[in-house]
């Protein structure tokens, strides 16, 4: 019944889907997004829906092949029905008019900036993209942020293109410029929402993240999900997934989702298909349970299938 | 009954009690008394027709017998397994004043087992249908009760399951040494027999509301349970390597992470585990670490073994099974290592002080008595909460206390049509109260649709 009917692939192991799930368009609002289980033995797995169509009964999903499950429905192919599919979850982002937002995208972080970018825009805010990524061929979506956005920023690491730099460079630039920043939003990998959330602080700007922790079931259930919020324990799939970035316990986020990494480490091994250890190719890995320290977690800037 | 040794059965997930055989089975069946009164039905929430049934065992009629209970209980091979049959018709067994009750429980498990494997299950005859639709949210053991009986009287009845796989509880909780999925399975496929629809993967609150629903169905019954889990709220909860045993045996039972790798959802189970709780749940997360292969298994409960609100039965297989208890201990915080894993828990010791509501002696912390239990992995298994998805999204939905929703003596919420029962109404309780209020349920639902009632015209 969630038959894939277009597909593309935007960036290197970067995909764009078009699904069909009537009930999900339908209902489907900026910030949600939906569980998928791609093969009898796989995992469940989030990924945010980044626009919809209710006319034609479809939904669009971004994800980057990178673990067993992402790899797999990478070689499924128009036609094909996708075992489960499970949504739309989590709250919608709260939209209104803040006035100037300037929302942030750290590397794979891009698909879900985008719905959440589009219904900020829409709700007649002045939007200010800044997009950041490791090097050139890492940086996403460039044009169809540009259209929803009324200026466009970007920044890689290696300055490959763009500023040379981080996200937090190019905001903290603008606000010594006398920017006036109403409301930022910012998603990719853990440690870029953190240094956002931390930057932003002192100027007391209304700052949201988008988390992605590891889930389960994502209807509220399990609780691994769970997160630090202002002291309190919330779940990331029923409470969230956007929260106030200035009252999120990044610490336990960031441990929390590197719970499994030596247990797939291990699983990786076993399975995987070539010894160099140079190989990129992450076979056996685990797509919402990623990353085992810096690097792994640098490497989630262009790996965040867990758009949640 | 006989079962499988201890030293054995703590690798692997075969289920424990081996069953009756035909000729133990009617030899217990011929104990039974056939009283006039039976009281032991008193004791059934579904009201299975035990001395019937009984006596169809005792005289080797099987699939008579498969019949007789399927008259009442569309689930007898879930509920011969999972019923408390201690506390409710094997309590009220005249045969138990003296001595040993008629095995009422490990009887039905034989019928309904004996009558899956001689393949003696038919639907029976459906009336003709009636052309009124029911929705029913959730496909627990409520759920599915509610479901068989409704279309058992010809209503068009389809279920929204959230999960890939449907049971609810019966799937992503109890573990398949207690309730081997061939037995749900085949449970579920007597559903389809029936004529039910299962919709799976569909979110109620989310895919579409409960207003949604009601679009298409003339009724709706919602039973999805007490899904939520509860946190102890101590320090170090949120530690790698605490668990609650909803995501614990989630990750078990429905997503087989005890086949990790070869299914790709990991569970981490150390060697040293401590389970908080002293019920159904917290048994079967220390009998499942036992199995992952936890060389300590240790439950810490605040009463003692006489207030546990386990069934004996399962508190003894897991201490054969070598899981330890400690009584009359409360966790006060979870003590992490520099990596953020939990590495121990601490607990004060209690005394049990006056009954409190429950009718149980309220356990009182003894000053000074903290002490440490040293452990790699903690679940919590304390109980759940409501699911919050479909009162959250359904604004005339009146509320009890805690987010349960409430309903009258019908079963009938505060919403027209729609009717609530099993965990969500009363928060978490047994499958078979469950299966009991959906059954009622179904009652209520099938007179509220063959009633005379003003239409949408009338206004």
């Amino acid at each position: 019944m969630h038959e894939i009917v277009a597909r593309e692939e935007i960036a290197k192991d970067t995909w764009r889907y078009i699904v069909r799930a009537p009930e999900i368009a339908r209902q489907r609002r900026a910030g949600q997004f939906v569980v998928l289980r791609v093969y009898e033995k796989g995992e469940r797995f989030p990924l945010t829906v980044v626009s919809s169509d209710p006319d034609e009964g479809t939904i669009e999903l971004i994800f980057q092949a990178v673990g067993t499950s992402t790899r797999m429905l990478a070689k499924m192919d128009v036609g094909v029905e996708i075992l489960d599919l499970a949504g739309p979850l989590g709250r919608p982002t709260h939209i209104e008019h803040f006035g100037t937002c300037a929302v942030l995208g750290g590397g794979f972080g891009m698909a879900p900036v985008i719905p959440i970018a589009t219904a900020l825009a829409e709700a007649g805010n002045t939007l200010i993209g800044i997009n950041g990524a490791r090097s050139r061929e890492y940086v996403i979506l460039e044009e169809r942020f540009r259209q929803i956005c009324d200026r466009v920023e970007i920044c890689t690491d290696d300055g490959s293109y763009g500023h040379r730099g981080f996200v937090t460079d190019v905001l903290q630039r603008l606000i010594d410029a006398g920017e006036q920043i109403d409301y930022v939003l910012a998603i990719g990998p853990t440690p870029m929402m953190r240094a956002v959330a931390e930057l932003t602080r002192p100027y007391g700007i209304r700052t949201v993240v988008s988390l992605n922790p590891i889930m389960v079931d994502g209807t509220g259930m399990c609780g691994g999900c769970r997160v630090e919020v202002a002291g309190e324990v919330k779940f990331a799939c029923v409470d969230g997934p956007e929260f106030d970035a200035h009252q999120v316990d990044f610490d336990m986020l960031m441990k929390r989702q590197r719970m499994y990494s030596e247990m797939e480490g291990e699983a990786r091994k076993m399975f995987e298909p070539h010894s160099t250890p140079l190989c990129c190719c992450k076979e056996g890995g685990h797509d919402n349970n990623r990353g085992k320290d810096e690097a792994a977690a640098d490497a989630r800037a262009a790996s965040r299938p867990a758009g949640a | 009954m006989p079962e499988q040794p201890p030293g054995q059965r703590v690798r692997n997930f075969d289920e424990v009690p081996l069953g009756y055989d035909a000729e133990a089975a009617m030899a217990e069946a011929s104990r039974c008394l056939q009283c006039r009164r039976p009281l032991c039905v008193d004791g059934c929430p579904v009201r299975v027709k035990i001395p019937e049934f009984v006596r169809l065992v005792a005289e080797g009629r099987f699939s008579e017998a498969a019949r007789k209970i399927k008259e009442t209980n569309a689930f007898p091979a879930i509920c011969g397994r999972v019923c408390p049959q201690e506390s409710q018709c094997e309590l009220k067994c005249v045969l138990g004043k003296r001595g040993e009750p008629v095995a009422i429980g490990r009887l039905e498990r034989f019928v309904a087992d004996w009558a899956l494997q001689h393949g003696k299950i038919q639907a029976p005859e459906l009336p003709p249908p009636t052309g009124y639709s029911v929705g029913v949210v959730g496909s627990g053991p409520g759920g599915l009760a509610c479901a068989a009986d409704l279309a058992m009287r010809g209503h068009d009845v389809t279920i929204y399951e959230l999960f890939h796989a449907a049971g609810g509880v019966l799937r992503y909780g109890i573990p398949r040494f207690r309730l081997p999925r061939e037995v749900l399975e085949a449970e579920l496929e007597y559903l389809a027999k029936l004529g039910v629809t299962i919709r799976l993967n569909f979110v109620v609150g989310r895919t579409a509301t409960l207003d949604d629903l009601m679009e298409d169905h003339d009724a709706i019954f919602v039973a999805t349970g007490a899904g939520l889990p509860r946190f102890l709220g101590i320090e170090g909860e949120n530690l790698l390597g605490v668990y609650s045993a909803n995501e614990f045996l989630t990750r078990v039972n429905l997503m087989r992470a005890d086949r990790f790798p070869e299914y790709h959802t990991p569970v981490h189970c150390g060697d040293q585990v401590v389970v908080v709780g002293g019920g159904n749940v917290a048994m079967d997360a220390a009998r499942t670490a036992r199995r992952l292969g936890a060389e300590n298994v240790t439950v810490v409960y605040r009463r003692t073994r006489a207030e546990m609100p386990a069934r004996t039965e399962e508190v003894v297989h897991a201490e054969e099974e070598g899981v330890r208890f400690g009584f009359l201990a409360s966790p006060t915080a979870l003590n992490g290592d520099d990596d953020g894993w939990v590495c121990s828990m601490t607990c004060q010791r209690m005394e049990l002080g006056e009954p409190d509501a429950s009718g149980r002696r309220r356990p009182m912390p003894i000053e000074g008595s903290e002490y440490e239990i040293a452990c790699d992995t903690a679940i919590v298994a304390i109980g759940s909460r409501a699911h919050p998805l479909v009162p959250e999204t359904t604004p005339d939905l009146e509320l009890s206390t805690r987010g349960y929703i409430a309903i009258d003596d019908s079963g009938a919420t505060s919403k027209e049509g729609v009717f609530a029962g099993g965990d969500i109404v009363t928060g978490a309780a047994t499958v078979i109260e469950a299966m009991g209020a959906g059954r009622r349920a179904a009652d209520s639902i099938h007179r509220y649709l063959t009633s005379e009632r003003p239409t949408d015209e009338d206004g």
